[in-house]
């Protein structure tokens, strides 16, 4: 039951990274890789067609500025999330897929808000 | 609680798990492997709302209908089968380009030499945004007939007495059908439009037909770099079903890209919406897409052909 109740969270997963209105689809990250990260936001910007979510990350090395798209606002307002979603300062986790050249880019799966909340969009 | 996430995203799966099975044929990205340390299934409800914020009943699924008026479609649409129903990523619905047979197009061999010279985000030929050609990339007009072949959203239809005029969401544009009777303009004077030049005509009391000409070769017909000649001629037959139910079919013929027409929609239902509805400013901004083709994309990509 364990293993089927992880199976169902897998492929759920997994149906949520395709776009739902954008004209390019995973492929845009090459050979991509999903990652969890752990940030401070530093931007929110509310662009179209792609959402930008802008995140600090610290390392070994330092902090890093990630930069997340995320679906277009006309697709995110169905699932409640706005302009004011974000805030500079806001502790997020985020779950992504990102490109395996290292760059710290990437589109967002699942974002992890401050009070544990998950949210997709 | 189980079922209140995962039945969604397991009936979610069952209609995109299967893209990647579906381009065996195709080269393509390797989807990456499922992260064991993956969170769990969203919190968040979605919950449908219109440009002003306000939630879009969903209409019971025995709805009863009056009956159709006489001449006339004026109203707001969208589509009845969810607002994601005229997305369309992987190209016109009865024709996604997912590698199945049956959804080959009849290619001329000029038809599939220009196709295979667009490079899309999606499909069978995706490739990474900063290398695709995609015209609506770079915010140019998506143009017609794309604009119902990519993200067909809500439409808001108007009638006066010499046009049909419908205004869409996506990329909050409009077009002019006339039905006046006049013909198309010259072909040897007029120049290629966007969207082209679009008469109509009632074929019976529910049903109009459009013809639409003079479409510019630039843009795609759909979101996976379907090409067109300058020959290319849309028909459009909406038939209103009922009064909540307007069925949209779109034709494609084009001699020298496609052997014989096809219907790149056939019967696509879109339900009427209340007269409050707001449509939604939906644009895609140059300014903003280059910012992200700056910050993103192409870092993205960056070394990525020594790999």
């Amino acid at each position: 039951m364990k293993n089927g109740a992880s199976f169902l969270l897998m492929i759920g997963l997994l149906a949520v990274s395709v776009p739902v209105v954008a004209h390019h689809g995973n492929a845009s990250y090459g050979h991509a890789k999903q990652l969890t990260l752990k940030g401070t936001v530093t931007e929110w910007d509310w662009l179209s067609p792609h959402t930008l979510l802008k995140i600090d990350v610290k390392d070994d090395h330092g902090v890093v500025n990630w930069i997340v798209e995320w679906n277009a606002p006309s697709s995110l307002i169905n699932f409640g999330i706005n302009k004011k979603t974000f805030k500079p300062g806001d502790e997020v986790t985020v779950f992504i897929i990102t490109p395996d050249n290292g760059a710290p880019v990437g589109r967002i799966q699942r974002v992890m808000l401050a009070n544990g909340t998950w949210l997709r969009g | 609680m189980l079922n209140r996430f995962v039945i969604p995203a397991v009936v979610l799966a069952a209609s995109m798990f299967s893209l990647p099975a579906r381009t065996q044929n195709a080269p393509r990205t390797p989807f990456p492997a499922p992260d064991p340390n993956a969170p769990p299934v969203a919190q968040n409800q979605e919950k449908h709302v219109d440009g002003w914020y306000k939630e879009v009943p969903v209409p019971p699924k025995d709805q009863k209908s009056a009956l159709a008026p006489r001449h006339d479609l004026s109203g707001i649409w969208e589509p009845a089968a969810g607002w994601r129903d005229g997305v369309q990523f992987l190209g016109a619905k009865e024709y996604p380009s997912d590698g199945k047979p049956q959804h080959e197009l009849p290619f001329t061999p000029l038809g599939e030499k220009t196709w295979k010279s667009h490079k899309p985000g999606f499909g069978t030929t995706e490739v990474p945004i900063a290398l695709n050609n995609d015209p609506f990339d770079t915010c140019d007009p998506i143009g017609f007939p794309r604009i119902e072949l990519f993200n067909l959203r809500a439409i808001q239809i108007l009638q006066t007495e010499k046009q049909v005029l419908i205004f869409y969401q996506n990329d909050r544009t409009f077009r002019s059908i006339w039905t006046d009777g006049r013909g198309f303009p010259p072909d040897d004077i007029s120049e290629p439009r966007w969207y082209g030049y679009s008469i109509g005509k009632w074929e019976d009391d529910t049903t109009f037909v459009v013809e639409t000409s003079g479409l510019d070769e630039r843009t795609w017909i759909d979101n996976v770099g379907r090409p067109h000649s300058s020959d290319l001629r849309v028909e459009e037959r909406f038939h209103r079903v009922n009064y909540d139910i307007l069925e949209l079919t779109l034709t494609i013929i084009d001699p020298k890209m496609y052997a014989k027409p096809w219907n790149a929609l056939n019967k696509f239902p879109l339900r009427l919406q209340p007269a409050d509805f707001d449509l939604r400013e939906m644009i895609c901004s140059p300014s903003e897409q280059a910012e992200f083709d700056k910050q993103v994309s192409r870092p993205a990509i960056a070394n990525s052909k020594k790999k």
